[in-house]
């Protein structure tokens, strides 16, 4: 364990050096959430009845979207794995007494949690202060909170359970732009990070629930607006968990799969 | 004690002819090429040795190296490592085994060399007490000291490479395997890092199999050589035995004043020009210190050099023997 551990850490640390790109990063955020926010207004003013979730939840749900970004982003990816692959470094990697799979994840945890650390809390503390009814609210009560938190480890968990299985395609191919391009234009629309999941059709919600992309960013953001509540916000919580399992099953099993048929690329 | 017997493996490689049609017809039907990389090779190395397995590019030496580590699996055979067979018991394996890829780095990039060295401690559990002696004795032996605090992306390719060297010891493997680790090096940093590998060898006993296209480390390095070429292991002994099979000629270099005459039977004059002069002699029928003193008799020697063939020609010479 201790030296999953250490990775975390060499990880980390190299994470939280990237200061200015976090500001940048900040910036477009607030820019983002704020366009996103005034362009609901504007469809909010004609019938606020007809949307299926009340405009301060809205506000909350794209709040906290922005500062939890770096957590879900599906086109967020580790580059030093794509590079380990395609130049062949991966076989000192493969020298190493560690499961390939384990370690990637940990990188993974540590690298969206230290680009997550760096942006959320200046985030919260404008949103916070922002004109009622474009604010970010405390939860609706103490047991959301909580319920919050849990999902929120599990989803992003469940996200790089995602992405671990586009860097094992990368096995097979060449060069992974395509499949990168193509998985996170799909996985950004599916898991209701361009708009709410809640804002689609009934009948294509129903397709969403069924899939595992509704999972990730879409649970615990709509448990702490009070969206998700009581026996519906436990089930989307096993759910994550129950996909969560089966997506790292998946992905051991494809990775010792393509472990196998690897070929170091030169020397 | 490593054993491999009837190792084989072959790769698909995707194949088309020049220019835009080939290209498209490549998109719907693509043609494919095996290469035998390894065919039928066996050989077995006891503890403590120190091999160097040579052979042309391509020939298979990295495919070798890479199912000897446990990252490439083999289409068929059999291959044993003090008692596991290293793709099927990957992660044991590993832990037993030191490797250094010349032509890519296992330092982390950003942070100074320690760190790297303090995440291998970590992978591999190495106690802090031995990971203590195994640096002290490392940064001393290879004179990585004063860098071992610097960025790696700041280190001339000497540094990197002995700093390299050091973090796949740390763990005290039993076997360590070395691709080309003096590729690129200067003279120096090439002395540093085979004296070092000699020190390794002879007070830890760790076994060393050393892929090189440098004769210069074989000669300085290792006793026992294994030929690979085309996929085939062509020829498995001593250097020593090699050099005798091959030691019928010597070269003698002579810088003279006055005229040299007709030689005698078994010397040949390859260069002859203003004093200088290239004779080739077979021992077989003249011995050198016969050949010395005819041409003594001739001409007043000022400078004179024997030569055997270089483990270099030798290896040249092997490669047409075989044809490879």
């Amino acid at each position: 364990m201790k030296k999953y551990l250490s990775f975390f850490k060499i990880r980390l640390i190299n994470g939280l050096q990237y200061r200015a790109a976090a500001i940048a990063g900040m910036a477009t955020q607030f820019f983002w959430g704020g366009m996103t926010l005034l362009m609901f207004w504007a469809f909010y003013q004609n019938g606020a009845n007809e949307f299926p979730m009340t405009f301060p939840q809205l506000a909350n749900y794209i709040w906290m979207q922005q500062a939890f970004l770096a957590l879900y982003a599906a086109w967020s990816f580790d580059n030093d794995i794509f590079e380990a692959i395609t130049s062949g470094n991966i076989a000192y990697e493969l020298c190493r007494p560690v499961s390939i799979y384990t370690m990637w994840f940990v990188k993974n945890i540590a690298a969206r949690y230290a680009r997550m650390m760096l942006r959320c809390l200046p985030i919260f503390a404008v949103a916070v202060f922002l004109p009622v009814p474009f604010n970010l609210s405390a939860p609706v009560s103490l047991e959301a909170g909580l319920l919050f938190a849990v999902s929120l480890i599990l989803g992003s968990l469940l996200a790089i359970a995602f992405v671990m299985l586009i860097y094992i395609a990368t096995f097979y191919m060449l060069s992974s732009l395509g499949v990168r391009i193509l998985f996170s234009s799909i996985v950004e629309f599916l898991s209701g990070a361009i708009i709410p999941i809640a804002f689609f059709p009934e009948s294509v919600q129903k397709v969403l629930y069924l899939l595992p992309f509704a999972y990730t960013q879409n649970t615990p953001f709509q448990i702490y607006n009070g969206y998700l509540s009581g026996a519906d916000a436990y089930q989307n919580i096993l759910l994550q968990f129950v996909w969560l399992i089966a997506l790292w099953l998946l992905g051991r099993l494809a990775m010792s799969r393509a472990l196998k048929k690897v070929v170091v690329q030169g020397g | 004690m490593i054993e491999l017997k009837n190792i084989n493996k072959t790769f698909k490689i995707a194949k088309r002819n020049a220019g835009l049609n080939e290209a498209l017809k490549a998109l719907f039907k693509k043609e494919y090429t095996y290469i035998h990389a390894l065919n039928d090779v066996s050989f077995q190395i006891n503890d403590g040795e120190m091999v160097g397995y040579i052979g042309p590019n391509g020939a298979g030496k990295s495919s070798t190296i890479k199912i000897m580590s446990g990252i490439l699996t083999p289409d068929s055979g059999e291959c044993i490592i003090n008692g596991r067979t290293p793709w099927k018991d990957r992660i044991d394996h590993v832990r037993e085994i030191g490797v250094v890829f010349g032509q890519r780095s296992q330092l982390w990039w950003d942070v100074p060399v320690v760190d790297s060295f303090e995440l291998i401690k970590d992978i591999y559990k190495v106690s802090d007490t031995a990971f203590k002696r195994n640096l002290d004795e490392l940064t001393q032996l290879l004179d990585i000291g004063e860098i071992i605090r610097t960025p790696a992306r700041q280190l001339s390719l000497g540094q990197r490479m002995r700093c390299e060297i050091a973090a796949s010891l740390l763990h005290d493997p039993k076997i360590l395997f070395l691709d080309e680790p003096t590729i690129g090096l200067d003279a120096v940093s090439k002395i540093a890092v085979r004296d070092f590998i000699k020190t390794i060898n002879r007070e830890r006993g760790t076994t060393v199999i050393l892929t090189t296209h440098d004769m210069q480390d074989i000669e300085a390095l290792t006793e026992r050589i294994l030929l690979i070429g085309k996929g085939r292991i062509l020829l498995d002994g001593s250097l020593e035995e090699l050099k005798r099979r091959n030691s019928t000629h010597k070269t003698l270099t002579v810088d003279y004043t006055g005229q040299l005459g007709t030689l005698e039977a078994g010397m040949h004059l390859q260069k002859n020009l203003d004093g200088h002069a290239v004779i080739v002699i077979d021992t077989a029928k003249i011995p050198v210190s016969a050949a010395i003193a005819a041409i003594s008799k001739q001409a007043e020697v000022n400078d004179l050099s024997v030569t055997g063939a270089t483990a270099e020609e030798m290896v040249v010479a092997l490669y047409k023997e075989f044809q490879i």
